[in-house]
């Protein structure tokens, strides 16, 4: 209706949001790839292949791996008992799986250093044990699980709240297991909401900065992510390795996007996210 | 929706039995693996938040009370939050302006490319952290593209200022403001908009006495999301703030200096007051996102 009215209000707003989205989105994100190869594609190669990139890059994807694949067992077990039952404290524990939204980074950072450094009571046990968590690979990866942990669920839970039990129900009362109903049933309406939040969860943790930052002991080729990485050439004032580092990143960010609009529209086409 | 509502409420009540025992419902879903599901969900919360938010109170057994508020009151540490608190009001008040107007436009307007805005819209949840902060920062210093600009003209480069904490945090707040408005823009009823036209409303005053009264609970919860998202933003800040004690240290940067000279106790209070107040707006968000519902659920 009003949106008809006035054609400069509407030249005025798409202009603002263009100029604001380009401004703060697109002109970063350009940059960052000019940058990368304002040395030439020989630098930008040595960037990108130097034995610490390389080994940074494979700490990240085997955090991401394992605070994905974490974070999706948890996310289905929760997603299924918090719709699939009624029961007392259901609230409560919905809130408690959206805590590390609210947390900041840094902080998620803390706590981990406060269970298992120095100063915490089971510390002596660990370097009994010979385990180190703190300044190492299992601080890096516990932290980025807490930072990602409601990303499945909270994708999940919508979609199964908003379907209502009638389906499981029925079949269950016809004698099906809990795991086939799940298979058969639950799982083939949640399919892209799932998918889509093993994305989110994915580009979440592939880009955690503050807690591992908190974490890691700063060892190049031992317990720097990505990020960290890029963030030590930085500091060195190498401006142009660090942005051909970056651009991986960023090309894996708009990868994520394009996935997920892929997804979006999936789901809505058949009305399931 | 009001189907969920009625089985909701009609679970909460307790069962009671013959023998007039109550007990919540738990065993009234004939769907099998209830125990197996809750004690996998449970198990895993407790270990990987919960306990280690406790940690916080059990690991720091030696800060007293008194400590807590001598951290607290130091005056560089009252400056950071102050420094925090300035610039994420500043920035999730701009994203909710620009919010309102991003989601206006894509929920409102057709036009080429539109499909391409929506779908950068989630962009800062997309990009690591260190390389938004990287970007802008290098942008906006003196001798970057942006910055380099706005010193000419007069204005000062926003790299290393309180402007460039601010930038930083509109960058990482974005999502949060349109994703809140837009899903409830798109619900609004047209109807209601072509009867106060009818009766002679201009496009203003549709928009205030028509739109605005639906869409306010989602700015206020997208601007509340920004805000905590804001607050505790470290990685792409920590580049672009300058970090000077007093001027331009943001609290999660001062946490991470206390925690770099080992000073656990100082971290932990400060993280502690950082916590409160971003519950606190959790809670107020949740209390206006209910709110909302039941004024939905009226009509």
């Amino acid at each position: 209706m009003i949106e008809q009215k006035n054609k400069w209000v509407r030249r005025l707003l798409i202009g603002l949001t263009v100029a604001f989205l380009g401004l703060f989105l697109v002109v970063p994100l350009v940059f960052v790839l000019v940058q990368a190869f304002s040395r030439g594609l020989g630098v930008y190669w040595e960037a990108v292949s130097d034995t610490f990139a390389v080994q940074a890059l494979v700490l990240t994807l085997v955090t991401v791996f394992t605070a994905v694949a974490v974070n999706t067992i948890f996310g289905l077990f929760a997603a299924w008992s918090l719709t699939r039952y009624r029961f007392f404290g259901r609230k409560i524990l919905n809130t408690f799986i959206d805590l590390p939204l609210s947390v900041s980074p840094v902080i998620a950072g803390l706590i981990f250093l406060l269970t298992f450094g120095r100063f915490s009571p089971i510390y002596p046990l660990l370097t009994a044990a010979g385990i180190r968590v703190v300044y190492a690979i299992p601080g890096i990866i516990l932290a980025t699980i807490f930072v990602t942990f409601p990303y499945v669920s909270r994708e999940i839970i919508p979609v199964l709240e908003a379907r209502g039990t009638e389906e499981e129900e029925a079949a269950a009362l016809m004698g099906a297991g809990g795991f086939t109903i799940f298979r058969r049933v639950t799982f083939p309406h949640i399919k892209w909401a799932f998918l889509y939040g093993i994305v989110l969860c994915a580009a979440r943790a592939l880009g955690e900065f503050g807690a591992v930052s908190v974490l890691s002991g700063r060892l190049r080729g031992r317990t720097l992510t990505l990020p960290l990485y890029i963030e030590s050439l930085y500091q060195e004032y190498s401006y142009a390795p660090a942005f051909a580092v970056s651009s991986i990143l960023v090309v894996l960010a708009i990868l994520v996007l394009i996935i997920k609009t892929v997804l979006e529209y999936k789901g809505n086409k058949r009305g399931d996210l | 929706m009001k189907n969920v509502k009625n089985m909701q409420k009609k679970a909460r009540s307790p069962v009671i039995f013959p023998d007039g025992t109550r007990k919540f419902n738990t065993a009234t879903s004939v769907i099998p693996g209830f125990g197996l599901s809750i004690g996998v969900t449970v198990t895993m919360l407790s270990f990987i938040v919960l306990i280690p938010l406790l940690s916080m109170f059990w690991s720091n057994s030696d800060l007293t009370l008194a400590d807590f508020f001598a951290t607290i009151t130091r005056r560089r540490v009252l400056m950071s939050f102050a420094v925090s608190l300035e610039t994420a009001l500043i920035a999730s008040l701009i994203n909710m302006v620009m919010g309102l107007v991003m989601a206006w436009v894509l929920v409102r307007y057709e036009f080429p490319g539109k499909r391409l805005l929506d779908g950068m819209i989630e962009l800062p949840f997309a990009l690591p952290t260190v390389v938004a902060g990287m970007a802008l920062t290098s942008l906006t210093t003196d001798n970057g593209l942006i910055g380099g600009f706005l010193e000419r003209i007069g204005i000062g480069a926003p790299a290393y200022t309180r402007a460039g904490i601010v930038i930083a945090m509109i960058f990482v707040g974005i999502p949060f403001v349109v994703r809140s408005i837009q899903p409830v823009l798109e619900k609004v009823d047209r109807r209601a908009e072509e009867a106060a036209f009818i009766m002679g409303a201009g496009p203003a005053c549709i928009f205030w006495r028509v739109i605005f009264p639906e869409i306010r609970p989602a700015m206020l919860v997208g601007f509340g999301l920004a805000f905590a998202r804001s607050l505790g933003e470290y990685g792409s800040v920590v580049f672009i703030a300058g970090n000077q004690p007093y001027k331009t240290e943001i609290a999660p940067l001062l946490i991470m200096s206390e925690l770099q000279e080992y000073d656990y106790a100082s971290a932990t209070a400060i993280a502690l007051v950082m916590l409160i107040i971003a519950f606190f707006t959790l809670f107020v968000m949740n209390l206006i996102q209910s709110r909302a519902a039941r004024r939905a659920g009226e009509r």
